[in-house]
């Protein structure tokens, strides 16, 4: 349960939908908090999914269509919005998130969603020097 | 066939007169404000009869974990009368039409302890069998966007921008391509015109 957290602590692990406390008697989950900040990075996890998605649909579109010699712009786009959209989700979850008390940690999720973001954006960055084989 | 039509009709017939006898009332089903605001509660009612002189109105409020309610506004023979006692003194406004079935209330100046059922009960005589509605009132410091409002309205904005990018994109693109397409007819037309004017005949 420990992997899917952005932030855990001794006793509490919550992650982006779920706060749980883990008590003597067992698992006690709560839906997150309703505050803006976090439905907002919901969305932008959920939009960098989608459109990761998309690039991989657009990239198998464009590897059977696309002349020879030209290049993979629309894929390339939509990798390097994923990549902003990561980008933006965790830069907005360690601004916003509540205070850093002792004992609290920042959990394996959040740090793949910084290792994610560097990853998307190279791999973008490739498809637009990528050419088709003539 | 005949006799059932005609026990059907008596069975209505029945039925009907006793269900336009009873009063309904509607008020809303849970209301949230901020504190410090003011509030208006509706209330207002469905009769089959007339609004008769002697229609009543009359609020009640139970406050939360509280087991009784108390009596807070009675609107009778043509005169509201507020509470002048309770929690709302000074509180609370009618704003109602009694003449228009509407019996709604104003509250001033939230506060926590606000919280609670309030009851609104019409009698229209001589219809006055009916059944009460509540409305529960909550009060909040700042009043809470309900769970996923934010995560869809970001997510749908964003995916409704890509369709509409791509919808652009295509339109031009047709635009572009009938209107070389025209260009290109004309062209063609003025080049035969040239060819078969009798202008043309020099060159031969």
């Amino acid at each position: 349960m420990k992997s899917k957290a952005w932030t855990v602590s001794s006793s509490i692990t919550t992650d982006l939908w779920y706060n749980c406390l883990t008590s003597g008697g067992g698992y006690h989950c709560k839906v997150a908090s309703n505050e803006d900040w976090i439905q907002a990075v919901q969305a932008l996890m959920v939009l960098s999914v989608l459109f990761c998605l998309l690039s991989l649909v657009f990239f198998l579109c464009q590897l059977f269509t696309l002349v020879k010699g030209g290049r993979f712009f629309f894929t390339a786009i939509f990798q390097i919005l994923a990549s902003l959209f990561v980008m933006c989700g965790a830069i907005i979850y360690t601004v916003m998130s509540p205070d850093r008390a002792v004992g609290v940690e920042f959990g394996y999720a959040y740090i793949l969603a910084w290792v994610a973001f560097p990853l998307c954006l190279v791999s973008g960055l490739i498809y637009i020097i990528l050419r088709k084989r003539e | 066939m005949l006799t059932i039509l005609a026990l059907a009709s008596i069975v209505l017939l029945g039925i009907v007169p006793q269900q336009s006898e009873a009063i309904v009332i509607y008020t809303g089903w849970e209301r949230h404000a901020l504190v410090g605001s003011d509030i208006r509660l509706s209330c207002s009612f469905f009769s089959w009869r007339w609004t008769s002189e002697d229609v009543t109105f009359s609020w009640s409020y139970r406050p939360d974990g509280a087991r009784d309610s108390i009596s807070i506004f009675h609107y009778t023979g043509g005169a509201p009368y507020v509470d002048n006692k309770g929690p709302f003194r000074d509180r609370l406004e009618f704003v109602g039409n009694p003449a228009r079935r509407d019996g709604s209330i104003l509250l001033k100046n939230l506060d926590y302890g606000d919280n609670g059922t309030f009851t609104c009960d019409a009698k229209n005589p001589p219809d006055i069998v009916g059944r009460a509605s509540s409305v529960r009132l909550l009060v909040f410091e700042k009043v809470p966007i309900q769970a996923g409002v934010i995560t869809g309205a970001i997510i749908g904005a964003v995916l409704g921008l890509l369709v509409l990018i791509v919808v652009i994109y295509y339109l031009m693109r047709f635009l572009v391509a009938r209107r070389v397409f025209n260009l290109s007819v004309r062209f063609s037309e003025r080049i035969s015109q040239a060819f078969t004017s009798p202008d043309c005949s020099r060159f031969h």
